[in-house]
């Protein structure tokens, strides 16, 4: 929108010190060397802390090990992992008035591969960032769920003791919501979101360069949590369990705190591109929906996230400073972190849902050759989710004790809320509807979610009704919903996404063939693997169980030996990625023929997006309309004039 | 559209319908019914999984229909037709679901509030859920109907049980006969499931939590936790037995004589 004239002149007079030389370069320069240092310094600092107060105040033992851990290695030392990285560089020199250079590019974009592994402030490099690391943390928490799935194929116990198996499962569960789903849509939007607006880059690239390397550090601190047994109530960490959990829970509550620290910093970043930094002529209603979608979706984290850091800090505080939020004994009442909890945590499955939604827009429309049906309401339905979204917590405590009365409201929300989510299932298919459907491997994800969404969206439908949810609540009923809607959900858009923008990404094409092996085993094995749990929950079997009764064994082998299968799918998927990033074909700028903004550069994007700034001029869905164009470009600026008046 | 495609989208609508109808009515879903309640809340699940059914075959025969139909040839490519929406029927798609769940609060509310009466003469039966067993108290006969405030768990002691009360590691029922339960915990929160009575409550420490459960057969069922309570959470399961007034009387003077 406003095109920033850098006072270019001014910045020059100003010469910042000369970069030092030789072996103090490696030691003092932003990098990993630097950040090993300055972790172990940092921590040195927290353990000193805590001791010294301890030692002053008289306190024993001086040495108390749960409170050096918690200050010194969950707070301190991250801390200075990230200033020796570098992330902090520039504030920090502009805080203590030393000479900035606004105009230095040489932290952005990516020359090699090392320079994936450095503080960069390219939204393109950040999204290939975020999405490589957030494959890992889904690899390593598909790696707990066949664990999980290894104890409970027979009924009685027999692989893993009851602690080993509370903490499989909840480090499954935390690590595939906070450092796969939500980080793994943002950085997705991350690379393609400032492409779409016709923007150069974030509005803060050096904030998004921050926000991506807190996720490393949460998704240590969670899977580092087997070290320090204690992180076994669940993702819920429901009180007074967790409290009366041994020490690690701790690092579940900090992690949290690393993880939606990111989660927050990036939605504020993605709100404010997308109001200021949208091309000449991106009107709102000229967006396309994957940016609405991010919109709606950045301004539920940047509400619902502080809330869930509200209860984690709680739990903690009960624990280590002796609080008593839940106390009961004290006064404390274990309802309030349920509420408090699922204030964020419903909209937290919206989170996990919005961005994808914009996903299946994007690839459903271009692979169809057709406008995206109804495009407003699906614009709107997204807002409406998002104000809804904001009204339903309770129904997660329908048989918790809370007031009896408050679940009516809560249900009349719950199922209101499926009718703007069952506007976009029918948009979706109305798209494709007449259409010229191009089943390439980006649209069979789509349409995989569409079908997996429908039984989803069904059996939330079922859990919405009071009734029901008191017979399934807390059963694999509920476990077989949350897969269908953020596995068969979540997790096809995003691979519907990697592939729909892999091209552009890479610059390479990646194997169709095996991209569709991919889909079609991970399609049935998902299905084998889930539909079955909605049957033994009905029938009685409850979830969170490590032994369960006999009459639930056949179904359970079967499931486990289907999650199996579902496991080996996705490597078939990092296969290709891999030998194709590596020897894919080169892709072209536009293979999909799409008509959105990230489209029209090349594949992949030069370094700061566009050559120059796009006119954009019209609808980015007007497949079929003769001459109809998105944006254009100064050359061809006069001539496109005419065709929109026409 | 045509009649000949919307005679072909009726009759995979009708196949998809009729194997989802299958599946629902061969396939044993809920345990077999012994409580009044669990009658409501059965009649619940079967309006909603028709209703289900019905959007499940409308929306899965036109997906089918129209992947089938509307795919492009190998060497196609031409654009589809720009059709941007129709407000008929986006009005159609909203109004219709509308209705739709509607009916479903309205079904789920009466039912709920039916469940969740507490109906007079009423037996109170007492509830304490701890890692990782459940005791049950009989308050005595006297002290069972009252509201003078009379409890066999004291919330505030943590739990002990009253000397008056008779205690039991299952729950035993009389046939026929409105039970309210009262539910609490001693330490972390547990949850009261019997899937043959529908219904479930969580146990809080600290609260009071109440649920009705009226038997109407006898049997020997699963009582079990349904909300992570710690290391023995599987293993906090007993049974609910239900028998005629009778040897309900007769258990039950058995226990406060001993």
């Amino acid at each position: 929108m406003t095109t920033t004239v850098d006072d270019h002149a001014e910045h020059e007079a100003l010469v910042a010190s000369p970069p030092p030389s030789g072996w103090r370069r490696y030691l003092l320069g932003p990098g990993w060397i630097r950040a090993a240092w300055m972790t172990a310094l940092f921590f040195g600092l927290g353990l000193g802390l805590v001791v010294g107060i301890r030692w002053l105040a008289g306190w024993d033992p001086i040495f108390f090990w749960e409170a050096i851990i918690t200050v010194a290695a969950l707070v301190a030392a991250p801390v200075g992992f990230l200033a020796g990285l570098g992330a902090f560089d520039y504030w920090v020199a502009w805080a203590l008035g030393q000479p900035t250079k606004p105009e230095d590019h040489s932290g952005h974009g990516a020359r090699s591969w090392t320079d994936y592994f450095r503080i960069n402030t390219d939204h393109k490099v950040i999204g290939i960032q975020y999405v490589t690391t957030t494959i890992f943390f889904f690899l390593a928490g598909g790696l707990l769920a066949m664990l999980v799935r290894a104890e409970l194929a027979r009924p009685e116990a027999n692989f893993v003791d009851p602690q080993t198996y509370n903490q499989l499962f909840s480090v499954h569960a935390s690590l595939m919501i906070f450092l796969f789903v939500i980080p793994a849509f943002a950085g997705l939007a991350n690379f393609v979101l400032p492409l779409m607006i016709g923007a150069p880059d974030m509005a803060f690239p050096k904030l998004n360069a921050l926000s991506y390397w807190l996720l490393p550090i949460a998704g240590i601190m969670m899977l580092s949590s087997f070290f320090f047994p204690g992180f076994g109530a669940g993702w819920t960490n429901y009180v007074p369990l967790s409290v009366d959990e041994p020490y690690g829970n701790v690092f579940f509550s900090m992690a949290v705190q690393w993880a939606g620290a990111s989660s927050i910093m990036t939605a504020l970043n993605f709100l404010v591109t997308i109001i200021t930094m949208r091309a000449p002529g991106m009107t709102f209603w000229r967006m396309p929906l994957l940016v609405w979608a991010n919109f709606t979706t950045s301004l539920l984290v940047v509400i619902a996230t502080p809330f869930i850091a509200g209860s984690q800090f709680f739990v903690m505080f009960d624990r280590v400073l002796h609080t008593n939020f839940f106390e009961v004994g004290e006064g404390g009442y274990p309802l309030g972190y349920q509420h408090i909890f699922w204030f964020y945590s419903h909209p937290a499955v919206y989170i996990m849902i919005l961005p994808g939604f914009g996903i299946a827009s994007e690839v459903i429309s271009t692979m169809s050759r057709k406008p995206i049906f109804g495009y407003r309401l699906m614009a709107l339905s997204l807002v409406a989710i998002l104000i809804l979204g904001f009204s339903v917590w309770a129904h997660h405590m329908f048989v918790a004790g809370m007031a009896t009365w408050l679940r009516i409201p809560m249900m009349i929300t719950t199922l209101l809320i499926a009718v703007p989510t069952g506007i976009k299932v029918f948009s979706w298919l109305a798209t494709t509807w007449e259409g010229r459907i191009n089943f390439s491997t980006p649209m069979l994800w789509a349409l995989g979610f569409v079908s997996q969404f429908v039984i989803g969206g069904l059996s939330g439908i079922m859990l919405g009704a009071v009734p029901i949810d008191i017979h399934v609540s807390d059963t694999y009923f509920i476990v077989a919903h949350i897969h269908y809607v953020l596995l068969g959900g979540s997790l096809f858009l995003i691979f519907a996404g990697i592939y729909y923008w892999f091209p552009k990404m890479t610059g390479r094409m990646f194997n169709e063939r095996l991209g569709k092996l991919h889909f079609w085993l991970t399609f049935l094995a998902f299905n084998a693997t889930f539909f079955p749990m909605h049957i033994i929950g009905v029938q009685g079997m409850p979830r969170r169980v490590y032994t369960y009764d006999p009459q639930f064994g056949n179904w359970n082998l079967f499931i486990s030996i289907s999650s199996f299968v579902l496991g080996v799918s996705f490597l078939i998927f990092v296969y290709n990625m891999i030998v194709s990033w590596a020897r894919g074909a080169r892709a072209p700028a536009n293979p999909w023929r799409g008509m959105t903004l990230e489209w029209q550069v090349s594949s992949p994007p030069p370094l700061f997006n566009f050559d120059e700034i796009p006119q954009v001029v019209g609808s980015p869905y007007e497949y079929g309309v003769p001459g109809a164009r998105h944006a254009v470009f100064n050359g061809d600026r006069e001539a496109a004039r005419e065709e929109v008046r026409a | 559209m045509r009649a000949g495609s919307l005679i072909r989208v009726l009759l995979v609508a009708l196949l998809l319908a009729a194997i989802a109808t299958a599946v629902a009515i061969f396939v044993p879903w809920l345990p077999d019914n012994a409580s009044e309640e669990g009658a409501r809340i059965d009649f619940v699940f079967w309006f909603v999984v028709a209703i289900c059914i019905a959007i499940f075959s409308v929306v899965a025969s036109l997906s089918v229909y129209s992947l089938v139909k509307f795919r492009a040839k190998p060497d196609d490519d031409s654009d589809g037709p720009p059709v941007h929406g129709n407000t008929g029927i986006e009005i159609a798609w909203t109004a219709i679901p509308l209705l739709l769940v509607l009916s479903m609060i309205v079904v789920s509310s009466v039912a709920l509030a039916k469940n969740d009466r507490d109906p007079p003469g009423s037996m109170r039966v007492e509830i304490l859920g701890q890692q990782f067993a459940w005791t049950v108290a009989y308050p005595p006969p006297g002290a069972a109907q009252d509201t003078d405030g009379f409890i066999c768990f004291n919330p505030q002691s943590g739990g002990d049980v009253d000397k008056r009360c008779k205690s039991s590691p299952i729950l035993v029922l009389p046939l026929d006969r409105h039970v309210r339960l009262h539910l609490t915990a001693r330490d972390v929160i547990h949850s009261f499931w019997v899937p043959e009575f529908r219904q479930k409550q969580d146990a809080v420490p600290g609260l009071q939590t109440e649920i009705t459960v009226t038997p109407t057969r006898t049997g020997n069922f699963p009582f079990i936790c349904t909300e992570l309570c710690g290391l023995g959470h599987a293993l906090m399961r007993s049974r609910a037995i239900v028998m005629s007034q009778s040897d309900f009387n007769a258990w039950l003077r058995r226990g406060v004589r001993r």
